[in-house]
C-alpha cells in the first residue's frame, strides 16, 4: 500500500506525531524521542528523552534549559539525509531566528515539510529560508491575514534612531523576545550604523552572548548596571517585554516605551501595550510571504497549525489547494511573554 | 502626505506635551510651503472639502479584496480607515486579463530576495500584492509578475495636492483621485488620508499646541499667534513667513478678532493671602460658567461683524445666534457665558444641556437662554484698552453696559470687601454677602489687581482665583490602569466606587469616578505598591483590586459637582474629582454610601425641574 501523509504525520495529545518514525516535532509535552524545530520556548521544551535538531538549537536549548534539558541529543545537519525509524528526515533553514529549521519527512517518493515558525524576509542573524518542495506543507499563520505586510525593517530601525536624534535627553527602551528579535534588532541597528553601546537588560544577556560566541557581530552590548540607569540618556536599551512596564524600566531617564513586534502593525495593540514607538518587526512570515511559500513548495495539501487559520485555509481554498486548520494548542507564546492572567482577552503572542 | 502621516502616527502614540511641541516644531521647521500650512490647516480644523462617507472607502476595498478576507481582517483590527490602509494593495490594480505568473512580490519593498538577501526593488513595479485573491484570475488576484512591467507609480501626492483637489472637484470624480492617492501613499500615509478625508482625524493635538509650535518658529508666544489667526485661512503662508522674519506681522482684515484671554492663578491656601496687600486688589464671584469673548465690529462695508469666542479661539457664534444679537458695539467684551432664567444664575449642570448641541433649536434657545456677564473690556471703538489699569477697564466696561441696556449683557459686581477676613467669610457664605439666590453659581471669588493691564496668558501676580472648598466624599477604590507616559509603569488611574443597597439585597459597591491626580510622586509610589499587591483580577491594562466590607483602600475624593450619567453604572457623574486624601486609616466598610451623591445632584437638579419641591441636606 502506498505511503499516505497520515501514516507520516497525525496529531496528537502531545502534539505532531510520526507513526512512521517513532517521534513528535516540537511537542508540548515530555516525549520519547522529539525532533525540534527551533530554540522558542513553545516549541523547544525540556525533558524529552531523546532530542534531534540543529546543533544552534541545541545549544540555545542547553543555554536555557541546562546541560540536562535530555537525556540523549543528537545533531541534524542541515540538509543532511537521516534515517529515522522508518522514515527519512532532513532539515532546512526557516529563517525564524538562529538554528531554526523545517523539517521534512519522507517516505516512499512522499514528503510533508513542517515548516515550524519560519519568515522570508531577510535577517542579518540566522540562515534565509529554503524553499523545500513537498506534498504536504505543514504551515503556521501567526501573521494570517492580509492585513498583515510587514514594511521594510530598515526603516523601522531608521525610525528608532531618528527618535534618538529627536529626543537626545531620553532612554529608548525596547521591548524585544530574549531568543532572535533582540540580536535581529542589535544587528539591524548596526547595519544602520548605530555604533554606540546597545545597553541591555539582565534576561538577555546569556543568549546575545551565545549569539556572539556563533559569530554573529553585535558590537559592544554592556548589561544595564542598575544604578547607571538614570544616566542613560539618549541610550537605545533592549529588554524582554515584561519589563517595559515593569519597575525595571522606571529609572531611566523620560523614556520612549517601543515594542519590536509584528504585532505593532495594529494600531490598537501598539496602545493597548502603552507603546510610544511601535517598531513593526517581525520574526514571522507576513501575509504575502505565507501565500507566496505555500506555492513555492508546490504542495497540493496544506495544514494550517497556530495563529489565524481561517484566512489562510480560505485563501487555500479559492487557489485550490486542500487545507485544512490543526488548531494545535500551546504555541504561540515563544515562551517570553508576561504570564497571561486566566481572564486575559488574549493571550500574549510573540512576533 | 507621507511626512505628515507620520508625524500624525508618532503624535497619536505621543502622551508628553513636550514631546508633541518638538515633533511638531520639528516637523514646521523642515517642511516647506504650503505643505505644512494645510497640515497646521488640519490639526486645527480649519480646512474646508468634501468629506468621503465610509461606504465610498469599503466599495473601493471590496473592489480589490477579497470580501470574506476583508471581513476577517476588519473584525480583527476593528477600525476601517486601518484595516483600508493595512489592506490596501501597494500596487494599482493590473488589466483584467493579465495571467498568473512566478514569484510576486510587493513594489517599493527590497528585501523578498529569496536567498534572503539585502535586495531593495526598484521601481520596475513588477510586483503584484497577493493581497488581493479572489479576483477574476485564478490566481491570488490575476497579476503576472511581468505585467506591471513599465507601469510607474505616481509619486505620493502631498498634502496641498489632496487639500487643493477635495475642495474643487465635483463629487463623482472623489472614489477616481482616492483610490490614486490610496496607490500611491504607504501605509501610515494612506492612514491619515482616510481619517482626513472622513473627518476623523483626531491626533490628540489642540489648536493652541499646534499655534505653540508655530509660534516658537520665531521664538513667539501662541498668544502673538492668536493675535493673527482669526484673519488667516490656510495654507497660513504670511503666518509662517512672519513667524520666520521673513515679512511684516500680518494684518488681520477679521473686523472682529479673537484676543488671547488673560488667565489667574489658583490660591491654594489661605496663607498665600497674607503675601498679598488687600487693598490692591479688586474681588468679583467666580461663575461657573464657561469663558468667551464677545467681539463686534464692522467690515469695510460697515456692516456689523458679531463674534463670539471660547477661550482658546474658537469660533462659537453659530451656537450662540441668542448673544450675537446683543453684539452691536465696536469691541471686545471678556466675561462668562451663563444661563439666566427670570434673572437667575443656573447651575453648570443647565448650561452643559445648552454646550455641544449640534442643532441650535428656537426651543434651546428659548429654554437655556444665553447671557453674558461681563467682567473686562480689551478694546472700545477702536481703542486697544489692555495697557490701561484694571480699574480703568472697569469703568469703561460699566459704562458702556449701561449704555448697551442689554438683557442678555450684565455686569459681574464687585464684592466689596475690607480685609481678607471679610472676602473668607464672603467666599464661604456668597448669599451673605449679596450674591443672593445665585450663591449656587458661583464657585469662588476672582481677586484682580487694581492697577494690572490685560495680559493675554497666565502671568503669576495680578489675577488670581480662590476656589469654594470642593464636595468631599469618601470612596473605595475598585480597579486601577497604567498611566501614560511618565506614568506608565505606574498604576495611577484609579476607578473608585460607594456604597449603595444592591438590588438582590444587602450592600455593594458602584464605580462612580475615576482620578488620576491629587497625590504626590511619593503617594503614588506606595499606591502602585498597593495595587500590585491587591490585584484580584486583570483585564488588559486594567486591574481589579480587592474592595468588599472586609478590605479595600478608601480614598477621599474632592470634586466639584454632580451630574446625571447614562454613562455610568451609578447614573452620576462627578466633575474634575482628584484624590484628596489617602485614607490609609479608613476601613472600606465606613466609606461613604451614594446618597451623599444623590443630594448634592437633587441640589443642582432644582432648577432644571423648576418646581419640583426635592428635600435638601448640604453633603
Amino acid at each position: 500500500m502506498p505511503t499516505r501523509a497520515s501514516d507520516l504525520l497525525t496529531l496528537t495529545r502531545e502534539g505532531l506525531y510520526c507513526p512512521l518514525g517513532g517521534f513528535h516535532v516540537d511537542p508540548t509535552w515530555p516525549v520519547e524521542r522529539a525532533l525540534i524545530t527551533h530554540g522558542h520556548a513553545d516549541h523547544a521544551r525540556a525533558g524529552h528523552g531523546h532530542v534531534l535538531a540543529t546543533p544552534e538549537t541545541l545549544r540555545i536549548m542547553a543555554v536555557r534549559y541546562g546541560e540536562d534539558f535530555c537525556r540523549q541529543r543528537q545533531e541534524a545537519r542541515l540538509g543532511e539525509a537521516l534515517r529515522v525509524g522508518d522514515v527519512t528526515v532532513r532539515y532546512a533553514p526557516a529563517g525564524h531566528v538562529l538554528g531554526s529549521a523545517q523539517i521534512a519527512i519522507e517516505r516512499d517518493g512522499v514528503r510533508v515539510v513542517v515548516s515550524g515558525d519560519y519568515k522570508r524576509a531577510p535577517d542579518p542573524t540566522c540562515l534565509p529560508f529554503e524553499v523545500v518542495p513537498c506534498d504536504v506543507f505543514i504551515t503556521e499563520a501567526t501573521f494570517g491575514l492580509p492585513v498583515f505586510t510587514h514594511p521594510d525593517t530598515r526603516d523601522e530601525v531608521r525610525k528608532l534612531m531618528a527618535s534618538v536624534a529627536l529626543f537626545p535627553e531620553r532612554a529608548h527602551i525596547v521591548g524585544a523576545y530574549a531568543l532572535g528579535k533582540a540580536q535581529r534588532v542589535m544587528a539591524l541597528l548596526r547595519e544602520e550604523g548605530w555604533d554606540r553601546p546597545i545597553h541591555l537588560h539582565g534576561a538577555m544577556e546569556k543568549l546575545t552572548e551565545l549569539y556572539k560566541r556563533e559569530g554573529i557581530p553585535l558590537g559592544d552590548t554592556p548589561k544595564v548596571v542598575a544604578a547607571d540607569r538614570k544616566d542613560l540618556h539618549g541610550a537605545i536599551v533592549i529588554c524582554p517585554p515584561s519589563a517595559m512596564q515593569d519597575l525595571w524600566s522606571r529609572k531611566f531617564p523620560d523614556p520612549v516605551t517601543c515594542f519590536a513586534s509584528g504585532w505593532m502593525r495594529v494600531r490598537a495593540r501598539a496602545r493597548q501595550k502603552g507603546v510610544e514607538l511601535p517598531l513593526v518587526i517581525s520574526d514571522h512570515s507576513d501575509w504575502p510571504d505565507l501565500c507566496r511559500t505555500i506555492r513555492d513548495t508546490g504542495a497540493g495539501e496544506v495544514w494550517v497549525t497556530h495563529g489565524q487559520e481561517d484566512a489562510l485555509v480560505h485563501w487555500c481554498g479559492t487557489q485550490g489547494i486542500k487545507a485544512k486548520p490543526l488548531h494545535l494548542l500551546g504555541y504561540g507564546d515563544d515562551g517570553e511573554a508576561e504570564p497571561a492572567p486566566a481572564d486575559a482577552a488574549e493571550p500574549e503572542v510573540a512576533a | 502626505m507621507n511626512d505628515f502621516a507620520h508625524l500624525l502616527d508618532r503624535l497619536a502614540y505621543e502622551p508628553r506635551r513636550n514631546a508633541k511641541l518638538r515633533m511638531l516644531q520639528d516637523f514646521f521647521s523642515r517642511t516647506p510651503d504650503p505643505e505644512r500650512g494645510y497640515a497646521l490647516g488640519a490639526m486645527t480644523g480649519t480646512l474646508n472639502f468634501r468629506e468621503a462617507k465610509p461606504a465610498l472607502i469599503r466599495g473601493l476595498v471590496e473592489e480589490r479584496i477579497d470580501p470574506v478576507l476583508f471581513r476577517l481582517s476588519h473584525n480583527y483590527v476593528g477600525d476601517l480607515a486601518e484595516t483600508t490602509a493595512l489592506i490596501w494593495p501597494s500596487t494599482p490594480l493590473p488589466p483584467p486579463s493579465a495571467g498568473d505568473g512566478g514569484p510576486r512580490r510587493r513594489a517599493g519593498e527590497g528585501q523578498r530576495d529569496d536567498a534572503g538577501h539585502e535586495a531593495r526593488r526598484d521601481s520596475s513595479g513588477t510586483v503584484v500584492p497577493l493581497s488581493r485573491p479572489g479576483l477574476s484570475s485564478p490566481a491570488e488576484g490575476g497579476g503576472n509578475a511581468h505585467a506591471g512591467l513599465g507601469h510607474n507609480n505616481p509619486p505620493p501626492p502631498s498634502l496641498a495636492e489632496v487639500v487643493e483637489t477635495l475642495s474643487t472637484i465635483p463629487k463623482r470624480e472623489l472614489p477616481r483621485h482616492l483610490a490614486e492617492w490610496l496607490d500611491a501613499l504607504d501605509e501610515t500615509g494612506r492612514w491619515a488620508l482616510l481619517k482626513l478625508v472622513t473627518g476623523n482625524l483626531r491626533v490628540g493635538v489642540s489648536a493652541r499646541l499646534a499655534k505653540t509650535a508655530v509660534g516658537a518658529l520665531g521664538g513667539h508666544e501662541a498668544d502673538a499667534v492668536e493675535e493673527v489667526w482669526h484673519g488667516l485661512t490656510p495654507p497660513f503662508e504670511t503666518l509662517f513667513a512672519w513667524v520666520e522674519g521673513r515679512a511684516e506681522r500680518p494684518e488681520t482684515l477679521n473686523p472682529a478678532p479673537f484676543r488671547p484671554p488673560m488667565l489667574s492663578h489658583p490660591i491654594e491656601e489661605e496663607a498665600d493671602l497674607e503675601k498679598l496687600e488687600a487693598g490692591a486688589f479688586s474681588a468679583e464671584w467666580k461663575w461657573d460658567g464657561i469663558r468667551v469673548q464677545l467681539v463686534g465690529g464692522r467690515d469695510r462695508a460697515g456692516v456689523q461683524v458679531a463674534k463670539v469666542y471660547s477661550r482658546t479661539g474658537e469660533d462659537i457664534t453659530g451656537a450662540f445666534p441668542d448673544l450675537a444679537e446683543a453684539i452691536t458695539f465696536t469691541g471686545t467684551l471678556d466675561g462668562e457665558l451663563l444661563i439666566l432664567r427670570e434673572r437667575r444664575v443656573q447651575s453648570f449642570n443647565v448650561l452643559q444641556q445648552r454646550l455641544n448641541r449640534k442643532a441650535v433649536t428656537g426651543k434651546l434657545l428659548e429654554e437655556f437662554p444665553a447671557h453674558v456677564r461681563a467682567y473686562d473690556l480689551l478694546t472700545l471703538d477702536g481703542d486697544d484698552l489692555r495697557a490701561e489699569p484694571f480699574e480703568a477697564r472697569r469703568a469703561q466696561l460699566e459704562a458702556l453696559v449701561t449704555r448697551l441696556d442689554h438683557a442678555r449683557i450684565d455686569i459681574s459686581p464687585v464684592v466689596p470687601f475690607a480685609d481678607w477676613e471679610a472676602l473668607t467669610a464672603a467666599r464661604a457664605d456668597p448669599a451673605s454677602v449679596g450674591a443672593g439666590e445665585d450663591a449656587d453659581a458661583i464657585e469662588g471669588v476672582m481677586l484682580k489687581r487694581r492697577n494690572s493691564p490685560y495680559l493675554p496668558g497666565r502671568p503669576k501676580g495680578p489675577w488670581w482665583k480662590w476656589k469654594r472648598e470642593p464636595h468631599i466624599v469618601d470612596a473605595v477604590m475598585m480597579y486601577a490602569q497604567r498611566g501614560h507616559g511618565k506614568r506608565s509603569s505606574f498604576y495611577s488611574d484609579y476607578t473608585f466606587g460607594v456604597w449603595r443597597q444592591a438590588p438582590e439585597g444587602g450592600d455593594e459597591l458602584v464605580p462612580v469616578g475615576k482620578a488620576y491626580h491629587g497625590f504626590t510622586d511619593a503617594e503614588l509610589a506606595k499606591l502602585d505598591r498597593y495595587v500590585r499587591n491587591n490585584t484580584t483580577k486583570r483585564f488588559g491594562p486594567v486591574r481589579e483590586v480587592t474592595h468588599g466590607h472586609e478590605a479595600g483602600l478608601v480614598l477621599e475624593i474632592a470634586f466639584e459637582g454632580v451630574q446625571r450619567s447614562t454613562r455610568h453604572k451609578s447614573g452620576v457623574a462627578m466633575r474634575f474629582p482628584r484624590v484628596s486624601r489617602i485614607r490609609w486609616d479608613k476601613p472600606s466598610a465606613e466609606a461613604d454610601r451614594i446618597d451623599v451623591l444623590e443630594r448634592i445632584l437633587a441640589r443642582g437638579e432644582r432648577e432644571i425641574a423648576s418646581g419640583a419641591t426635592l428635600t435638601e441636606t448640604d453633603a
